[in-house]
């Protein structure tokens, strides 16, 4: 791997994923298009087709939530639908920012762009503070574990911006998303209208010593200390050239779904247990010595054994348990509904399995987290527990230590659907009473 | 574990050893969904052009399977109206990494009276029904496409693994949300899905990641002296597809392309950067994007490329 030290547009940055989440009242269109536009990543003709839209709506400033506008349906409904994904840039950093809508309906859109998030930025509006749908979307931070949480509290310019309004939302935020377990809040005091704090530090809020929305997203760190994580494998393809250049070349292709592996290690195959060690492994044909999450690579092991697209390669001390039994959160994501007695597909890393949903125990309310017990159904945006029997043992991690080998997809048989995303394990990490800077809280992603 | 100091990866500022860069982090999210695709599909089909974003497409499969051959074949769509040194450049392509090549011939289907030429002379819009056509004769299950969600307002709501009915058309309603990378390939005989490897991929990530890799394009790429015209705001190459018009007149200047598609409606650009690294200063610093500059087609409508991808185009 070429790592090339050039400077310009030539040169290597780090790429963070980050979601959205506010209504259409909070300014999020606003806030997107605040940012996309002064980090100069809107261009000519696309500022122009806004200027020419917003004339012809009768507004008499180009209105910058039009750069997010997708579809006709919505642009001659005035919504949002669905995930859009948006792409702009700064020297630091490359951004990949998935756009959801922040209407109730649409749950299944958050949890969507929150799943391969690992920053989710959440508006309100300043005059209205923490709000139901506030909490709803701290809880699916929480619940689809996005290491970075940021409170950009907005509209600050309708409050006079004073910094004890900002302060009050963001202190009852932060206790509130910590309560969830929710390991680190940002809040920053904007005004994506006027450009406070989005990109621009504030002129007027001096009171505000901390980043910009921007300055923020540029400098959160996106890879972690893989130390304590497990090392997982989930094996994608064989590759066997059987030429006569390369006549045993046996490898077993597949992305890092977490932790390291390195050459020399013993590792163990899952579901058959086999052990063996790796004697190499090919990063897209160059050999290394280590590799490590979310690389594309190709294990070489010592010993001849049947391993399949499927298996799950590990190591040898550090086997997560297998089990036909599962227990999860889930977001139900279909218009159709999850019943008891639902036979489905269960899709987890590269393995899809025959599964029966064989209870429901409890619906998740969000706004307040009650509990409804044994409501014998999910509908479309509902979260709930689920109990799930699988048809071959499958080895699952808790989604609390490996985001991709403790998620699932429930898929229908009939017609493909993808009916539910799955979270194995408890809903929400305990609050961690004192936060311990050395302390590695074991997410990656 | 410890943690080796000989990585020489680094995250500037994060002090972690364990970080990938921009590229290397979309390289192996477009390699996972090639392998993805080996495993899940009976019959995948690469659409190839000979075009930058094609070139990246095949460059990263044939890394994604190496030391093995790549499991896929290819697919062109010609119009007729490619560029000599484009095809060209396919036909190399296809026989140095010894590759099978599909055609769906636009000028077979006017010849046969099956689709009839545009006023505007323009092809682009008749390339859907000789590859839906190719797709059902082909029985190909899945078609990777070189499409990125970056390109267009429609596209940024496209999906990597993109759900298609029997006549190719693409439902935005219908198609299934992605959560983390458990792409869902499931589809009915006769459906296939469409899969985008550069869905997160800028123009600039594909310029980037083309030096980076010292892969060859075409010349059309690069500043070259080229006999060309003005027609609605671009420079289009004269030929034998219908131009230049009464009024038009052809003069000889120093271009280059930045998309590669039909020649009645692609565009150059005036420039004279002659290498990779120029190209990429040039593209970094120009106020326009890619679609806006340099084709016809999509400014047809706001809605053009919704409605065609709704009939099944790329």
């Amino acid at each position: 791997m070429t790592t090339p030290t050039t400077t310009g547009p030539l040169a290597d940055t780090t790429l963070l994923r980050f979601a959205t989440a506010g209504s259409v009242d909070d300014g999020k269109s606003t806030l997107v298009g605040r940012l996309l536009h002064d980090s100069k990543s809107v261009l000519t003709d696309q500022l122009e087709a806004v200027a020419h839209a917003s004339r012809n709506r009768g507004q008499d400033t180009p209105d910058l939530a039009l750069l997010t506008d997708g579809l006709r349906a919505e642009r001659e409904q005035g919504i949002t639908i669905d995930v859009a994904y948006r792409y702009f840039a700064t020297p630091r950093r490359r951004f990949i920012l998935a756009d959801t809508p922040g209407h109730v309906q649409y749950t299944r859109n958050m949890v969507t762009g929150a799943s391969t998030a690992e920053l989710t930025v959440i508006l309100v509006d300043a005059r209205n503070g923490v709000v139901e749908q506030t909490r709803r979307h701290a809880a699916i931070a929480a619940l689809l574990r996005v290491p970075h949480v940021v409170l950009a509290v907005n509209k600050m310019d309708l409050v006079d911006y004073r910094e004890p309004v900002f302060a009050a939302i963001a202190e009852e935020f932060t206790a509130y998303a910590t309560e969830l377990g929710v390991p680190e809040v940002t809040a920053i005091p904007i005004s994506a209208l006027a450009g406070d704090n989005v990109v621009e530090p504030s002129a007027t809020m001096d009171w505000y010593g901390g980043p910009t929305v921007l300055e923020h997203l540029e400098t959160v760190p996106v890879s972690h200390d893989l130390s304590h994580c497990h090392a997982r494998l989930p094996v994608q393809y064989v590759i066997r050239p059987q030429t006569a250049e390369h006549p045993d070349y046996r490898g077993y292709a597949g992305q890092i779904a977490a932790g390291s592996f390195r050459v020399g290690e013993d590792v163990t195959v899952l579901p058959s247990g086999r052990s063996s060690r790796i004697a190499g492994i090919d990063l897209l044909g160059e050999p290394v010595q280590v590799a490590w999450t979310t690389q594309s690579v190709t294990l070489l092991l010592e010993d001849d054994i049947d391993i399949s697209r499927g298996d799950l390669i590990v190591p040898g001390e550090d086997a997560p348990p297998t089990t036909q039994d599962i227990e999860a959160t889930v977001c139900h994501v279909a218009d159709q509904a999850l019943t008891v007695g639902h036979r489905v597909l269960l899709k987890h890393g590269t393995r899809t399995v025959k599964a029966i949903v064989k209870d429901i125990p409890s619906r998740l309310t969000l706004d307040d987290l009650s509990l409804h017990p044994h409501p014998g159904q999910l509908v479309a945006n509902d979260i709930g527990r689920v109990k799930i029997r699988t048809a071959e043992p499958l080895p699952v991690d808790a989604y609390a230590d490996s985001r991709r080998t403790g998620s699932f997809i429930l898929i229908d048989p009939s017609d493909g659907t993808t009916l539910t995303a799955g979270m194995v394990g408890e809903s929400f990490a305990a609050p961690d009473p004192v936060k311990d800077p050395a302390d590695d809280d074991g997410w990656d992603f | 574990m410890t943690i080796a100091a000989t990585v020489h990866e680094g995250d500037e500022g994060t002090g972690s050893p364990y970080a990938l860069s921009h590229l290397d982090a979309l390289e192996s999210e477009a390699v996972h969904i090639f392998r993805e695709v080996a495993g899940e599909f009976e019959r995948p089909v690469i659409l190839f052009s000979g075009g930058k974003d094609s070139i990246v497409m095949l460059h990263l499969a044939l890394k994604a399977f190496t030391p093995a051959a790549v499991p896929f074949s290819l697919l062109h769509v010609d119009t007729g109206h490619n560029f000599p040194e484009v095809l060209d450049y396919r036909d190399r392509t296809v026989e140095h990494h010894g590759l099978r090549l599909h055609i769906a011939s636009v000028q077979d289907y006017i010849d046969r009276g099956t689709l009839r030429e545009r006023p505007d002379g323009t092809r682009n819009p008749l390339q859907t029904l000789p590859l839906t056509e190719k797709i059902q004769t082909e029985r190909f299950d899945a078609v990777f496409g070189g499409g990125r969600r970056d390109e267009e307002k429609a596209r940024a709501k496209e999906r990597v693994f993109s759900l298609r009915d029997e006549f190719s058309q693409w439902d935005p309603r219908r198609q299934r949300p992605e959560l983390w990378n458990l792409y869902n390939g499931r589809h009915a005989p006769g459906e296939h899905v469409r899969v985008f490897p550069l869905s997160n991929w800028t123009e600039l990530d594909v310029w980037q990641y083309i030096a980076r890799e010292a892969i060859t394009l075409p010349d059309i790429y690069f500043a070259h002296e080229r006999e060309v015209f003005r027609r609605a705001g671009m420079w289009l190459t004269a030929g034998q597809w219908g131009g230049p018009k009464d009024g038009e007149t052809v003069e000889k200047r120093l271009v280059r392309y930045r998309t590669v598609g039909d020649m009645s409606c692609t565009g150059a650009v005036d420039s004279d950067a002659t290498t990779l690294d120029a190209v990429i200063t040039e593209i970094a610093a120009s106020r326009l994007t890619e679609r806006g500059a340099t084709r016809a087609d999509d400014k047809m409508s706001e809605a053009a490329m919704e409605d065609r991808k709704r009939e099944g185009y790329f």
